[in-house]
């Protein structure tokens, strides 16, 4: 009945490429939550298109995973059969974020763009360093995903901005939902042993690389949006490693679940 | 006061050119709070199957519109005047696929 799960390489560079690809992949499936509840149909039609465009590079990311990992997977063994502990997305990515979440308290619509501002500067710039990587096929898909991230930013700062320097109570919750997410931004900048890899190997940044871009980029936007940084602290969130908040199994669960029950299954 | 709503947000008219060189044609209307999202959720709505290159949008206030009501007296009177239309002159060979 239930089908046995898999395991990918560990080697630092199949892990590089599948800590993006769960990111991407798991911030699709939590955009995705908005289609049919967006505040307005035009931002409805919106969300699908930015969680279609995630999606897209996440299968781009695991097809290329499961040939670097050349145990013979496929980008749909790879996102349905492994299990929690061997995801190895950005923590922030799989808190909820709507209110009627059925297994979280959730937050709203405020914490869907400003979660969306944070990735999508995040992976902008790393994707526009991945253009140079010299891994021919993770600089192809850097190529074609750098544009989609530039526009994921600039949606996410315009309703960034407007809701910010709105009226109160869109102010009042977009600062709320900035004291949530700020706290899970840490982990974006933390270097490990597959980092160091990368690096040196030439096949892309460290994330530590990109904390001083990431924050003037946003710093720029919270400025006009009236908003500003919470203090960092020393909590770090560790998704990346495979040690998941409490949010993840449930929503892999719901992901997974057809894969699981009928292995292969097509429609 | 009460806080602004969705009632509020004013008509815009989308403009999309299909490819460069082709003209801007309307192709539907949405609400924004202003000019700048009126033209990201234009992009949203109106522009997921490549059908263009460009968007304009407007406010639908800024435009002036004949009046329905005055369709005939507009119109009408040009019906019977064919001569109008250059179909009545016969072209020489070489300009035969003007």
């Amino acid at each position: 009945m239930a089908v046995a799960s898999i395991n990918v390489s560990a080697a630092p560079r199949v892990r590089y490429v599948l800590r993006l690809a769960d990111t991407a992949l798991i911030h699709a499936q939590r955009l995705s939550e908005w289609s049919g509840h967006a505040p307005v149909l035009e931002e409805d039609i919106a969300f699908s298109n930015l969680a279609l465009d995630l999606l897209g590079q996440a299968r781009a990311l695991l097809t290329h995973t499961a040939a670097l990992d050349g145990q013979g997977h496929d980008e749909d063994r790879l996102a349905f059969l492994r299990e929690e502990r061997d995801f190895f997305n950005l923590t922030l990515v799989e808190q909820p974020m709507r209110r009627s979440s059925a297994h979280a308290p959730g937050g709203d619509f405020a914490d869907a763009v400003l979660r969306n501002l944070f990735v999508s500067v995040w992976f902008k710039l790393q994707w526009q360093r991945l253009r140079a990587s010299t891994d021919s096929g993770l600089a192809a898909i850097a190529g074609k995903a750098v544009k989609e991230a530039r526009y994921h930013q600039a949606h996410a700062a315009q309703w960034t901005v407007r809701l910010g320097d709105g009226s109160a109570e869109s102010g009042a919750r977009m600062r709320a939902a900035l004291a949530r997410a700020w706290p899970y931004t840490a982990e974006m900048f933390i270097d490990d042993e597959v980092d160091a890899d990368a690096a040196q190997a030439g096949l892309g940044p460290r994330r530590s690389e990109l904390r001083a871009d990431w924050r003037a980029e946003i710093d720029a936007v919270f400025a006009e949006a009236m908003l500003e940084a919470p203090a960092d602290t020393a909590f770090v969130s560790t998704g990346s490693r495979g040690v998941h908040s409490e949010h993840l199994g449930f929503m892999l669960a719901e992901m997974q679940h057809l894969q699981r029950s009928f292995p292969g299954g097509r429609w | 006061m009460s806080e602004p709503t969705r009632n509020d947000w004013p008509l815009y008219e989308v403009f999309i050119r299909p490819k460069a060189g082709l003209d801007h044609k309307h192709c539907g209307s949405l609400h924004a709070p202003d000019a700048a999202l009126a033209l990201q959720l234009a992009r949203e709505v109106y522009t997921r199957r490549q059908e263009g290159c460009s968007v304009w949008v407007v406010p639908s206030s800024q435009i002036t519109a004949s009046d329905p009501g005055d369709k005939d007296m507009y119109f009408d009177p040009a019906e019977d005047k064919v001569y109008r239309h250059p179909s009545f002159y016969t072209l020489p060979q070489a300009v035969d696929h003007l």
